[in-house]
């Protein structure tokens, strides 16, 4: 049993530093634009629209994660030129605490009553 | 034409049954007596024949392309297949009102015959509560989506349905997930009625687990057709986008599953009840809200087809109503009683389905919240924003990780107090299912930690319920096999979407294109002429890196009634592997746009709900609970 | 008392909801983005439609004056509905206007011009759409108003009309 845990922490250790995660432009690319809402298309994402719109912002996608830009930057950029609407991932900031923190909360919320519940016998 | 008037006085006669129903219920409920007023069902009878009769009628004027009715006009053509002419009738907004109205009275009859051995009182007072939803309706269809609106002049052609929707999936999502969303309203009623009469006890729980069991089964199984659907047929390649639509079917389906799980604490420690009823509330009243949101136009999303913003008031207003109600008889009857807990110990089984409830209604949070949160927003502060699918992922895939823990430990204690056994089979199960993962995660292009953590636990339930259901003697194997399914779902959608891959390219007639020791050969397109459109045909040689030859024909089809292209994906579906080639016309070029995926274990997905669903039916077949 | 309390909470929770779906309903969920902030016109290079060479931005923005920026195509149907109304506009001495030419085929734009007219003092040509996007267009016909900070002040999205024409004329007064 021992040696058993003994070898994995080991062999888990060496593995996670190993191996650096080094994703093509291609992945990055497709990851980026499934996050990128198609802004004349209904409920689409730009990765699976055809329109006019969707194949010019893979362009400027294509273009900048060519320039070198990181993930963020880009969607900063289409931020900044079309507003939040246009990116999937909300950005944590003052109009989406809610969002974030209030499933987080009624989690916690819903531990404590479950744990005051069975704890506190009267 | 004569068609039509029957389908809407049948409507009308329907409505007046309802009131007489709920006339003639109140009457009976103050007779102390065993038995229900014979009467009374034979008026719920009458009540469905005629509903049938007006749904039937209805498909025939789709049949009969009768365009002097203005849903068929507005969602049929003369040359669509008789097959689409028929799910036609439900593929719009008036006629699958129409059928919801189908189910809702359906499954209250049902309930009457088959819940003989029940009090009276509860019976007329669920049958009561049902009729009020019903006549909600009846007064929606009748007064914002008549399906039998007359047209004058008659058009010689109708305008046709959205092509996307012509699809034998989607012909049948619809009925499969109305049967789900309306056994929540039969639990929603009786659960009520329960109050009422103070009957929420161990013979209750019994009683009204059958109806949580069917309409878990029909939910699940209709979800998984809308996926199926938007696999095929919206051409993404993708099965699940964190659409508002989809959220939506989803909600109800987390509440039901909780109840499921706490409907056997009721049943075998009679406690939780306060929280069943407002688990019964809960889904229902997501039902309702999903039909709201769908209906009504406020969401954005590609499953809105139809909206009006009339109907969404009156469903508005009818949903608010119907929770106030609820939320009222629940306050003035329902009596807490504290003591239930006074036994609960942490391990336990009652426990870990509490912890079970617990997480389930953290997902429906975060779906929840990720859903309407946009709505709000933009209605306080006029700012828009999109919640889509990394949101999602950040804040339900960390708990699922321990979810699944649970998962796996959970079913193994003992009701009441318990204790873990087999510690060391726990701990070496443990350590095969994280080495595994890692010797496979290892071999990936991907996110080392963070899939292997999230696989191992996935892995860990897997081997714990397939242990259960080969070694260990089978003492609940409709939970075994669902717990196995949930695994399995889990397994296979992670290792889809890692071991996804795809090609985009551009390619004409003739030619090859190579990659990675594969190769894709357009070798020829033809031109098809069907009665509602047009199409292209390629045809698609693609080799792999073994050498294997697999012939594709996506289609590209042109519509003619409304006048819309779409693109029909070629998949070739093998058990370890889906090859998924869509192709589009680039305007003004000779060559084709070509989406080239490889997407594995793409079966296994269908494969692991049918499971799930399969440990419901299980479940309900059994005799003795 | 507790029971009661948590009825209020609930009651007071369940009316503020109604009241934001209620007014969700009425809202048009059409997105259409408004520019609250004025933004710098983008720094960029295109090809100039006439001599086909490449200029800058700044080369084309360097006049002291109003400039309207207005994305059109020859296959575009609306843009030719909005047409006049831009020949119109380009008889005003206050206001330069620059045409963005949108994946557009070269030979079908000129003859777009020499039947309506240009109205244009320089045309560019957005032969990918790529040009659109810094602007933060959705597509044809979209119209900017530039001031003479060089900043972007107003968008419309869509063919303009007369009531809009009225607008820019206020502005660029």
């Amino acid at each position: 049993m021992k040696i058993l845990k003994i070898s994995m922490i080991i062999l888990l250790c060496s593995g996670f530093f190993h191996s650096k995660s080094n994703e093509k432009n291609d992945q990055l690319k497709s990851k980026i634009l499934k996050n990128i809402r198609c802004l004349i298309c209904q409920g689409q994402s730009v990765y699976d629209s055809e329109s006019d719109f969707a194949s010019s912002i893979k362009l400027i996608v294509d273009r900048k994660i060519n320039e070198g830009l990181k993930e963020e930057l880009i969607y900063q950029f289409l931020r900044e030129k079309y507003g939040d609407w246009i990116i999937y991932d909300p950005k944590l900031k003052k109009n989406t605490y809610i969002l974030w923190l209030l499933p987080l909360l009624l989690f916690l919320l819903g531990g404590a009553i479950m744990y005051k519940k069975i704890t506190v016998k009267k | 034409m004569l068609i039509n008037q029957i389908g809407y006085y049948s409507l009308i006669l329907g409505l007046i049954l309802s009131l007489t129903l709920c006339v003639v219920s109140i009457k009976d409920f103050n007779i102390s007596n065993q038995q229900i007023n014979q009467n009374i069902f034979s008026l719920s009878f009458i009540q469905l024949v005629l509903i049938i009769i007006s749904f039937l009628s209805l498909i025939l004027s789709f049949i009969n392309s009768d365009f002097s009715n203005e849903t068929v006009f507005n969602n049929s053509h003369t040359t669509k297949p008789l097959f689409y002419k028929i799910s036609g009738t439900w593929g719009n907004h008036e006629g699958s009102l129409l059928l919801w109205l189908l189910v809702l009275i359906l499954f209250i009859f049902i309930f009457l015959i088959k819940s003989k051995d029940q009090p009276k009182k509860y019976r007329i007072l669920t049958l009561i509560f049902q009729q009020v939803i019903i006549i909600g309706f009846f007064l929606f269809v009748l007064m914002t989506s008549n399906p039998f609106n007359y047209l004058f002049p008659i058009p010689k052609e109708g305008l046709g349905l959205n092509p996307i929707l012509q699809d034998p999936a989607l012909a049948i999502h619809p009925p499969i997930l109305y049967l789900g969303y309306v056994g929540a309203s039969i639990i929603f009623s009786a659960s009520l009625a329960a109050v009422t009469q103070k009957y929420v006890s161990k013979e209750w729980s019994q009683h009204i687990k059958k109806w949580v069991l069917v309409s878990w089964i029909f939910l699940t199984l209709g979800i998984m057709l809308g996926s199926i659907w938007a696999y095929y047929e919206l051409g993404w390649g993708g099965f699940w986008f964190w659409d508002p639509v989809e959220n939506v079917s989803l909600m109800p389906w987390l509440t039901l599953t909780a109840l499921l799980h706490c409907i056997i604490v009721l049943e075998r420690r009679s406690a939780l009840k306060s929280w069943i009823i407002i688990l019964s509330i809960a889904t229902f009243t997501l039902s309702m809200c999903g039909t709201f949101l769908v209906r009504s136009g406020i969401l954005n999303s590609v499953h809105t087809f139809a909206n009006d913003p009339s109907r969404g008031v009156f469903i508005l207003i009818f949903l608010f109503v119907l929770i106030i109600l609820s939320l009222a008889i629940f306050f003035l009857f329902h009596k807490e009683s504290d003591k239930n807990f006074k036994n609960f110990f942490w391990l336990s089984r009652e426990t870990s389905i509490l912890i079970n409830n617990w997480f389930m209604m953290y997902f429906l949070s975060v779906v929840l919240i990720g859903t309407i949160y946009p709505i709000f927003l933009d209605v306080v502060s006029n700012e828009k924003i999109s919640v889509g699918p990394p949101f999602y992922h950040k804040l339900m895939a960390p708990f699922l990780v321990i979810f699944l823990l649970f998962m796996s430990v959970g079913p193994k204690f003992k009701w009441i107090k318990s204790k873990i056994e087999n510690k060391n089979s726990l701990i070496i199960t443990f350590f095969v299912s994280v080495m595994l993962t890692f010797f496979i995660v290892k071999n990936l292009n991907t996110d080392l930690l963070f899939y292997t953590v999230l696989i191992s636990a996935a892995f860990f339930l897997f081997f714990m319920t397939l242990k259960e259901l080969f070694i260990k003697k089978i003492n609940d194997i409709s939970q075994t096999i669902a717990h196995f399914g949930f695994s399995l779902l889990i397994l296979s959608i992670l290792f889809n979407s890692i071991l996804s891959s795809e090609v985009i390219t551009n390619i004409k007639i003739g030619e090859k294109y190579s990659y990675n020791k594969k190769e894709i050969f357009l070798k020829k397109a033809i031109e098809k002429k069907e009665s509602n459109f047009n199409s292209i045909i390629a045809h698609f040689l693609i080799r792999d890196e073994n050498g294997k030859i697999v012939e594709l024909k996506p289609e590209i089809r042109i519509y003619n009634q409304p006048e819309i292209v779409t693109s029909e994906a070629a998949i070739k579906t093998t058990l370890l592997k889906d090859q998924f080639l869509v192709m589009n016309i680039v305007k003004g070029n000779d060559y084709f746009n070509i989406r080239y995926q490889v997407k594995p274990f793409m079966i296994w997905i269908w494969i692991s709900v049918l499971l799930l669903s399969f440990g419901g039916i299980i479940s309900l077949l059994k005799k003795k609970i | 008392m507790k029971s009661k309390f948590s009825l209020l909470v609930i009651i007071i929770f369940l009316s503020f909801c109604f009241v934001i779906f209620y007014k969700g309903i009425n809202d048009s969920n059409i997105y259409s983005p408004k520019i609250t902030d004025k933004k710098d016109i983008p720094n960029f290079e295109a090809k100039d439609f006439d001599s086909s060479k490449y200029v800058n931005s700044e080369k084309i923005f360097k006049d002291d004056i109003f400039y309207i920026v207005n994305i059109w195509a020859s296959w575009c149907v609306p843009c030719r509905n909005e047409h006049p109304l831009l020949m119109r506009l380009s008889n005003s001495q206050l206001v330069k206007l620059i045409g963005v030419n949108y994946k557009d085929n070269l030979n079908k734009a000129e003859n777009f011009i020499n039947e309506f007219g240009n109205p244009y003092s320089q045309i560019i040509i957005d032969n990918d759409g790529t040009l659109s996007v810094e602007f933060g267009a959705y597509g044809v016909p979209e119209t900017f108003v530039i001031d003479k900070n060089k900043k972007i002040i107003r968008k419309f999205i869509g063919p303009i009309n007369n009531d809009i024409l009225e607008e820019i004329k206020l502005i660029i007064k």
